[in-house]
């Protein structure tokens, strides 16, 4: 964990409400798959946790959609300025040795898995992806995961493009059946999956004072009644574990 | 520059100590700096059964600060004795532990289940929680009940006891006398300002638990003055709390008549803002042609008659 003050290198709309921000970050070579920033927005007190989508050496590629004010602050930045971040932080997703995976993301839950996709991809495992949006204006990362070499099936519950329905529709209409999953999105997308899969890891979010551990702010209650930290503990959980 | 502040059980080497509830046990941010750079740390509270805590969620945004309505979550005094204490001993800092309790009697029972720990330097009484529908702040409210609380862990502790004040009273002298009269070593002020946000998207309240704590800057100036008027109604020590960030934001305290300061909210947003503001503290006090911590402590009250 590390406390920087990092220069945006670029930030653009990709789709309805959701920006990519590409920032040069001194941490950025330890940064892993499903983990997050904490990041500073001038006049804010409360960081936001944003998760990582993608690391080079010596920059990290962030994706967030307006929310609020400081999301929509966040949104008029121009290059050259500095923000300071902290980070990464969480426990991202494992890199489990399997044949062949399934990565599933919603909305802006979809940017961690780009970068799971990349690791699993190097790691010599098949690499299945489904992308659920609400409407066509919503989609984006086709392109990004196209370039990894994966053809990711697009999903989108009003149908204006892709499969209609949800990324589990999208599964079924493509007849993949592989048991093992890896999905970020919204709460009753990862009900759904917690619901059919046995096996995988899903990531989740939550409101967080800290970021690191310590203020017991963005707690969840796992299936034993045991309190978990999403901040610290996760926000990548084993599918199953936390009571959603 | 001489940092160092002597007070009942505490020999703090400067007056920065991390506040209960942004610090945990301590163990997140021994894995960043050494603990033994800070005067000392106040602990996550403690009650005797572990607490669930409030539903989510419990953070909540606030100009220049944040709310919070964690309500207690923690493992249970037991969980502390067995798996904390062996790590608070190898802490070179002054550890003290902060108490919760739904009644009074509670408070006292926790504190005995934590006597004989050489690693403990003295009990700070969570009686100002707002987030908790039983103790906490409705004990803190009430000159009594404070007597009361502060009588019964008297009797069970072997170390010294501070008490954290509720700022949400109408006047907290009363309630800081009432704490000294009935054996309080010292006081800690300030803690959390009851508070409340809407979702505008539900047109319900944001918080899981409707109220919340705030805290950060934004509370700094009823810290302050809650210091300054306890400050000259009392005869013990008084630690001061609320949205400091920075060794400007100590010197503030120590002024108004605080002989050491607890940081909280800003460890939440800077990891290492204990160690920067102990870093920045000599050149502060230089500044204002101080030499040392203890020639600053009260230098704004009004001289007595």
């Amino acid at each position: 964990m590390k406390l920087s003050n990092v220069k945006i290198l670029s930030n653009t709309p990709i789709a309805k409400d959701v920006y990519r921000m590409e920032l040069a970050c001194d941490f950025a070579g330890e940064a892993k798959p499903g983990q997050f920033v904490q990041v500073g927005l001038p006049g804010y007190e409360v960081r936001r946790p944003i998760s990582i989508s993608w690391a080079g050496p010596d920059t990290i590629r962030l994706v967030y959609k307006i929310m609020g004010k400081g999301t929509a602050l966040m949104s008029t930045f121009e290059p050259g300025l500095e923000l300071s971040v902290l980070g990464p932080l969480g426990t991202g997703f494992p890199i489990v040795k399997r044949d062949e995976v399934v990565l599933l993301g919603g909305g802006v839950g979809t940017p961690p898995m780009l970068l799971t996709a990349k690791a699993y991809l190097d790691a010599g495992v098949k690499v299945n992806v489904a992308l659920g949006f609400n409407t066509k204006d919503e989609v984006f990362y086709a392109s990004e995961f196209e370039q990894l070499g994966i053809t990711p099936i697009i999903c989108t519950m009003d149908g204006s493009v892709g499969v209609k329905g949800t990324v589990l529709d999208g599964l079924k209409a493509n007849n993949i059946d592989c048991p093992f999953v890896l999905a970020c999105g919204p709460l009753p997308m990862l009900r759904a999956i917690q619901n059919t899969y046995t096996e995988g890891y899903i990531s989740l979010e939550s409101r967080m004072g800290c970021g690191f551990g310590v203020c017991q702010g963005c707690v969840l209650v796992d299936k034993n009644g045991m309190p978990v930290r999403v901040c610290k503990n996760g926000p990548v959980f084993p599918i199953g574990k936390v009571v959603l | 520059m001489d940092l160092s502040v002597s007070l009942p059980g505490l020999n703090l080497k400067n007056p920065i100590i991390s506040a209960s509830g942004t610090f945990g046990y301590g163990r997140e941010f021994a894995m960043i700096y050494d603990l033994g750079v800070l005067g000392g740390f106040v602990t996550k509270s403690v009650t005797l059964d572990a607490r669930i805590g409030n539903a989510q969620p419990r953070i909540g945004e606030a100009p220049s600060g944040m709310l919070n309505a964690i309500g207690l979550e923690n493992k249970g005094v037991e969980f502390v004795r067995l798996r904390e204490v062996p790590f608070l001993e190898k802490q070179n800092t002054e550890v003290i532990v902060s108490i919760a309790g739904s009644s009074v009697e509670e408070y006292g029972e926790v504190v005995s289940h934590l006597t004989g720990l050489d690693c403990i330097k003295a009990f700070e009484l969570n009686i100002s929680c707002p987030n908790v529908a039983h103790g906490g702040m409705a004990i803190g409210t009430d000159p009594e009940a404070v007597a009361m609380v502060v009588r019964m862990v008297k009797q069970v502790a072997d170390k010294p006891v501070y008490v954290k004040l509720s700022p949400n009273v109408t006047d907290i002298v009363k309630i800081a006398q009432a704490a000294e009269q009935a054996g309080a070593d010292g006081l800690v002020l300030i803690n959390t300002l009851m508070g409340l946000r809407m979702d505008l998207r539900t047109a319900k309240p944001l918080l899981g638990n409707v109220t919340g704590g705030l805290s950060g800057p934004a509370i700094k100036p009823i810290a302050l003055r809650m210091v300054y008027q306890v400050a000259q109604n009392v005869n013990i020590p008084i630690i001061g709390c609320g949205g400091i960030s920075n060794a400007e934001d100590v010197l503030e305290f120590l002024y108004a008549g605080a002989s050491a300061v607890e940081v909280g909210t800003a460890n939440l947003i800077d990891p290492w803002a204990c160690p920067k503001i102990i870093d920045q503290l000599p050149e502060v006090l230089a500044k204002y042609r101080l030499n040392s911590v203890q020639e600053a402590i009260g230098k704004a009250l009004p001289k007595k008659a």
